[in-house]
């Protein structure tokens, strides 16, 4: 089973809707007990970063993503939750789960914030089934800049480039929403299946 | 770069399609949800419902096209009408849509945007709002379906909703809607261009060259239309395949 970390942000009903449209089965849940026996984790959410991880802490999820993901679960962050992965968030100051090195900051050139709609990503590596330069559907105000470049697999211009997709080990983030961007998006949530988890 | 958005926009009341359908070639052409699907198969980049009567006893039918609708399309859609409290947006996001429009709730409490916004997310929040020419580069707010006018300049509410954290603005020309002669050019780039939060364009889409222009001059964000697209007039992969000779982006 794939567990979908329900830490009260964000629409958790289109992430698992859209597995459901897969054939995937998938769980939500914020059961400390649950996200450890499950095989991989689903780690969406939109909002802000501090409210974030106030909530993680106060539903006591912090630790288990960290050890989970640090033992080699495979996790899939998505918006929010990619950027929660990293060290720290420009948004209201804010320590994250440091699950990766970098930092989380706001755009700046563009003069329409949050960046709301489709962009394209430019692949470094390419996806199954998913061509280079395809559109997926973004809602940001921050984006992450990793410290290790290298882990950088999708990159989006808005005003200035930034990371759309990276791996590292078991871990997948997106800044874009694959369950809300149309076939592409569907596509890469069966990739990850696929690919990383089975 | 990020794209010009085009939504069709399907106006409801007791669960039906309403507003100028007459989709000959789909049938059960007033169900909401097999036009979305048609929509999101179209290649449309986002869907607005909007519930027209919005009564209590309406509400449940809506949340069960909401529903539905979440289950089968792959695109975000917003979802409004007789929206007033924190719990009526919440009940909606729970029942699956993205993003939730107030409109004359908002301008009867501003409070709602902020409080939706520190709960929910700015990018859940769409200020929807009418509004007509009441003089020289002058607009102002109509509420209750348009039909009140609120003495309230477009320009200091947009202002507000945006502080109060408002994450999109759907605005609908008054003056224009309906009469398919194209968008309001005047006023959208007047809202567009002193705002930071993009701008959906909507009323008066009746052919191609619209679109250019509202994107093109009114420095929209977005274009939505409702019958255009409902009569069959025009299809959202036209309109897409128009912009594209004009090299205005969208997606493919």
């Amino acid at each position: 089973m794939i567990a979908i970390i329900d830490y009260g942000l964000g629409n958790l009903a289109s992430v698992s809707n859209a597995f459901t449209k897969l054939g995937i089965p998938t769980e939500i849940s914020s059961d400390p007990l649950v996200l450890t026996k499950t095989k991989a984790l689903i780690f969406p959410g939109v909002g802000a970063a501090g409210e974030g991880m106030k909530n993680l802490a106060k539903k006591g999820l912090t630790k288990v993503i960290q050890e989970e993901v640090k033992r080699g679960k495979p996790v899939l962050g998505i918006c929010l939750g990619m950027q929660l992965l990293f060290d720290k968030s420009e948004e209201g100051n804010v320590n994250c789960l440091g699950l990766l090195k970098g930092q989380v900051k706001k755009f700046r050139k563009e003069r329409k914030i949050p960046q709301i709609g489709w962009n394209q990503v430019t692949m470094k590596k390419l996806f199954f089934n998913i061509p280079d330069k395809s559109f997926f559907y973004f809602v940001n105000s921050y984006y992450c800049l990793p410290a290790e470049k290298s882990i950088i697999v999708g990159e989006t211009d808005y005003g200035e480039k930034f990371a759309s997709i990276i791996v590292q080990n078991n871990i997948i983030a997106t800044q874009f929403h694959p369950e809300k961007s149309g076939k592409v998006g569907f596509q890469l949530l069966k990739n990850w299946r696929n690919y990383y988890v089975d | 770069m990020l794209t010009k958005r085009i939504i069709p926009c399907l106006d409801m009341t007791e669960g039906k399609v309403v507003k100028g359908i007459r989709f000959e070639t789909f049938r059960d052409a007033g169900d909401p949800v097999k036009l979305a699907k048609v929509y999101d198969r179209q290649g449309a980049d986002e869907l607005v419902f909007l519930d027209i009567t919005a009564t209590v006893e309406n509400r449940d039918i809506l949340l069960e096209v909401v529903r539905k609708t979440a289950l089968e399309v792959t695109i975000p859609f917003s979802v409004g009408g007789g929206v007033r409290t924190v719990e009526d947006m919440r009940t909606i996001l729970r029942a699956g849509a993205d993003k939730v429009s107030v409109n004359t709730g908002a301008f009867r409490n501003p409070k709602l945007i902020s409080d939706c916004a520190n709960i929910f997310g700015s990018q859940c929040v769409v200020l929807s709002l009418d509004a007509r020419k009441t003089g020289p580069g002058e607009w102002h707010v109509f509420i209750n379906g348009g039909r009140t006018d609120t003495g309230t300049s477009v320009f200091d509410w947009t202002k507000k909703a945006a502080t109060l954290g408002a994450g999109e603005i759907l605005l609908t020309s008054i003056d224009s809607d309906g009469t398919k002669k194209g968008f309001d050019l005047e006023l959208t780039r007047f809202v567009s261009s002193n705002l930071s939060i993009p701008v959906i364009a909507s009323g008066g889409a009746g052919k191609l060259s619209d679109f250019a222009e509202v994107f093109e001059e009114g420095k929209a964000d977005a274009a939505l239309a409702a019958s255009l697209f409902h009569f069959g007039e025009l299809t959202v992969p036209d309109v897409k395949r128009y912009l594209k000779t004009k090299n205005i982006l969208t997606r493919d």
